[in-house]
C-alpha cells in the first residue's frame, strides 16, 4: 500500500474513529462511577430526533443545525429524565426508557412523515453510521501533507472530534476537584461549597457534544459502546481513578485501532475483497476487551463503588 | 387527527372489518395480545427495579436474527423464515441476559453498567453480521432491517398467526405465575424464607420479558419495544398501589396503545406502526403523570399548595417497591 492510499482512505478514518473513542472514553469513567451508565445510552438514542427537527425547523441538513438540534435533544431528554423521576417519583432506569423511547418513537414517526428520508438520512445510519466514507480524497495525491490545498476537503468530522476531545480534556483539568468529589461523595462536595451543579450541568453537556461529534461519524451504537465498555473495563483494572483513566484511553485506542483494521484489511485476509462495518467491529472489539477484563482483571471483584 | 373517540372507534372498525382487513385483524390482535403481555411483565419487572434490562434483551437480538439468517440461507432456505429468525434472536438474547448477569455477580460492575455494555456490543457484532449478509449478496435481504424498527404492513398471514399465538402463550405464563412474580418483585428476602426460590422466579421473569422481546420484534422493532415493557407499567402505577391491579391496568394500557397503533398506520399512509404503539403508550403516560389522583403532577401541587409545605410531601414511598423490611400482608402482596 502506497503511503498516499494509506493516508487518505485508513488513516483518516481511523483517526476519527479513535478520537471519538478516546473523547467518550474519558467521560464514560465519570459516568460508569455515577452509575449514568445509561444516560449515555438515552443521549446517544435521541440524537435522531434532535436532528430530525433541527431538519424541520430549519429545512436543510447543514451541519451546524444537525450539531444544534442533537445536542439540545439531548439537554431536553436529560431534563425531562429529571423531571419523570423527581416529579413523578419514578425510579431512575423506568425514567430513562421512559424518555428516550417516546423521543425516538417522535423522531420515527416524523422522519417518516417528512420529506427528510428522501435526501440520504435514515434510521440506519443514524444507529451505526458509516466510517468508512468519510476518506480524505486529496489525501491520496502524493505529499499532501505538506500541501496547504489538500486540507479543503479534509472531512470535517477529524477536526471537530479533535476540538470535542480538546473540551473534554480541558474540562478534566478545570473542574478536576470538584468533579471527582461530586462523584464519590455528593453530599460532601454540596456542603463543601463546591459548585457541583454548575459542574454536573456541564458534564452533562459535554456527554452530549461528544455523543452527537461522535455519532456523526461512527453511530449511535458505537457511540454508547465507547461511553461504556473502555471505562468498565478499565474499573476492573485498577482502584486508582488516574490509572483507571489511563487504561480506559489505551483500551479505546486499542479497540478504535484494532476494530478498524479488523474490518477492512482484517476481514480481506479471509475473504478477497470483503470489509464489514468498521463502527460496529470497533464495538464488537471493545466488548471482547471488557470481556478479557471481566475474565482476568486485577480489580474485577473488589469495593462497588 | 381523530377527533373523538368516538370517531377512532369507527375508524377501527372500518379498517378491521373491509375485505383488505383481514390480516389487519390478525396483526391487531397479535399487536394487542402482545401490548398486554408486555404490560403485564413490565409492571413486575417496575417493581424489580430491573426495566432497562429489557434494553438490553431487545438490542443482543441482533446478532442472532443476522446469524440465523445466514444460517438458513446457507442451508438453501430463503433466510426470512421468521420463525427461524426468531428462533435465533432468542438465543443470542439469552446470551446476553446470561452476559449481564454473569457481570453484575461476578464483577464489580453495576447493573446499567453492564447492561450498556452488552447491549451496545451485542449490536455492534450484529451491524457486523448485517454488514456480512449485504456484502455475501445473498439477494432478498430486505426482511432484515425491518427487525429495527418493525413493520406490520408487509406481514404476512402466516406470521402474524405465530405472532398472534406466541403472545398468547406468553400471557398465560404470566397469568400462572403471577403469585410467585408478585412476591419477588416485592420482597425478595420474605421470598426466600418462604422456600420460594428467588432466582429461579426471576429467571422466569427476565425469560418471560426476552419471549416479548423477540415477539415484538417484528412488530415494533428491536429499539421500541424496549418502551411496550417499560412505559405501560409507568403509566399504570400512577393510579394504584396495588401490583395486581397495576398489572392489569398495564396490560390493558399496552393492548391497547398496540390496537391504536396497528389501526392507525393501517388507515394512515407512511405511518409505521411501532412508533405510534409507543406513542400511545406514551400519551397514556403523560395523562397519568399529570391527571392522576394522589399521584398525578396537578393533583399533587394543589395538595402541596394547601399544606403549604414540600417536606411532608416528599416523605412519601418511592415508585419501585418499598425497601426490605416492608411486611408481606401489605396491599399488593394479597397473594401471599
Amino acid at each position: 500500500m502506497t503511503g498516499g492510499l494509506f493516508l487518505g482512505l485508513f488513516l483518516v478514518p481511523m483517526l476519527i474513529g479513535i478520537f471519538g473513542a478516546v473523547a467518550c472514553a474519558l467521560l464514560g469513567n465519570f459516568l460508569i462511577l455515577r452509575k449514568q451508565a445509561l444516560i449515555g445510552d438515552a443521549i446517544s438514542h435521541v440524537v435522531l430526533p434532535g436532528i430530525v427537527v433541527a431538519f424541520l425547523w430549519t429545512g436543510s441538513m447543514q451541519t451546524f443545525s444537525m450539531l444544534v438540534g442533537a445536542a439540545g435533544a439531548a439537554l431536553v431528554a436529560v431534563v425531562l429524565i429529571e423531571i419523570v423521576r423527581h416529579a413523578g417519583r419514578v425510579e431512575t432506569g423506568a425514567a430513562i426508557g421512559v424518555v428516550f423511547t417516546s423521543l425516538f418513537a417522535l423522531g420515527v414517526v416524523l422522519l417518516e412523515q417528512t420529506s427528510i428520508r428522501n435526501i440520504h438520512f435514515d434510521v440506519e445510519h443514524a444507529l451505526y453510521g458509516n466510517l468508512e466514507s468519510l476518506i480524505w480524497v486529496s489525501g491520496l495525491a502524493p505529499g499532501a501533507l505538506f500541501d496547504s490545498n489538500a486540507y479543503h476537503d479534509l472531512p470535517v468530522q477529524l477536526p471537530r472530534l479533535v476540538l470535542v476531545l480538546a473540551l473534554v480534556v480541558a474540562f478534566l483539568f478545570l473542574t478536576w476537584r470538584t468533579l471527582v468529589a461530586s462523584t464519590f461523595d455528593p453530599v460532601f462536595s454540596r456542603t463543601a461549597g463546591l459548585p457541583v451543579f454548575f459542574v454536573n450541568g456541564l458534564f452533562i453537556v459535554l456527554v452530549a457534544m461528544a455523543a452527537v461529534a461522535a455519532f456523526e461519524a461512527v453511530g449511535a451504537i458505537v457511540t454508547i459502546a465507547m461511553l461504556i465498555c473502555p471505562p468498565a473495563a478499565a474499573r476492573l483494572m485498577t482502584d486508582n481513578l488516574l490509572r483507571q483513566i489511563a487504561w480506559s484511553v489505551f483500551f479505546a485506542v486499542f479497540a478504535g485501532l484494532f476494530g478498524f483494521w479488523l474490518a477492512g484489511p482484517g476481514v480481506a485476509l479471509l475473504v478477497e475483497g470483503a470489509a464489514v462495518s468498521a463502527a460496529g467491529m470497533i464495538a464488537t472489539v471493545s466488548g471482547l476487551v471488557l470481556a478479557v477484563a471481566a475474565i482476568a482483571g486485577p480489580r474485577r471483584k473488589g469495593l462497588r463503588s | 387527527m381523530m377527533a373523538s373517540p368516538l370517531d377512532f372507534l369507527h375508524t377501527a372498525v372500518q379498517v378491521l372489518w373491509s375485505s383488505s382487513g383481514y390480516n389487519t385483524q390478525v396483526v391487531a390482535v397479535g399487536a394487542v395480545l402482545l401490548g398486554w403481555a408486555a404490560g403485564m411483565a413490565g409492571t413486575f419487572l417496575l417493581v424489580r427495579k430491573r426495566s432497562l434490562f429489557s434494553d438490553a434483551l431487545s438490542h443482543a437480538t441482533l446478532p442472532g436474527v443476522g446469524i440465523a439468517f445466514l444460517v438458513m440461507a446457507a442451508l438453501g432456505g430463503s433466510g426470512r423464515f421468521l420463525p427461524g429468525l426468531l428462533a435465533g434472536a432468542a438465543l443470542s438474547a439469552l446470551l446476553g441476559l446470561w452476559a449481564v448477569l454473569w457481570l453484575t455477580r461476578n464483577t464489580r460492575l453495576s447493573d446499567d453498567a453492564a447492561i450498556g455494555a452488552v447491549l451496545s456490543s451485542f449490536f455492534g457484532f450484529g451491524v457486523v453480521i448485517l454488514t456480512i449478509i449485504q456484502s455475501v449478496d445473498i439477494g432478498r435481504q430486505a426482511g432484515i432491517a425491518t427487525f429495527l424498527l418493525g413493520s406490520t404492513s408487509g406481514m404476512l398471514f402466516s406470521e402474524a398467526v405465530t405472532l398472534a399465538v406466541l403472545a398468547a402463550m406468553v400471557s398465560l405464563v404470566i397469568i400462572v405465575m403471577r403469585r410467585t412474580l408478585t412476591l419477588v418483585a416485592f420482597d425478595d428476602i420474605y421470598a426466600q424464607t418462604r422456600g420460594i426460590a428467588v432466582a429461579r422466579a426471576d429467571l422466569v421473569l427476565l425469560l418471560v420479558v426476552l419471549a416479548i422481546t423477540v415477539i415484538g420484534l417484528k412488530v415494533v422493532g428491536l429499539i421500541l419495544v424496549i418502551a411496550l415493557i417499560i412505559i405501560p407499567p409507568v403509566a399504570a402505577r400512577f393510579w394504584t398501589d396495588r401490583i395486581a391491579v397495576m398489572a392489569i391496568l398495564s396490560g390493558m394500557i399496552g393492548a391497547l396503545s398496540g390496537l391504536i397503533g396497528v389501526v392507525l398506520s393501517a388507515a394512515v399512509a407512511d405511518l409505521p406502526a411501532g412508533p405510534i404503539i409507543v406513542l400511545s403508550g406514551t400519551g397514556f403516560f403523560i395523562v397519568s403523570f399529570l391527571l392522576a389522583p394522589r399521584r398525578g403532577l396537578v393533583f399533587r401541587s394543589i395538595h402541596m399548595l394547601r399544606k403549604g409545605s414540600w417536606n411532608e410531601e416528599k416523605r412519601g414511598e418511592t415508585m419501585a417497591g418499598p425497601d426490605h423490611g416492608q411486611t408481606p400482608s401489605s396491599p399488593g402482596t394479597s397473594g401471599a
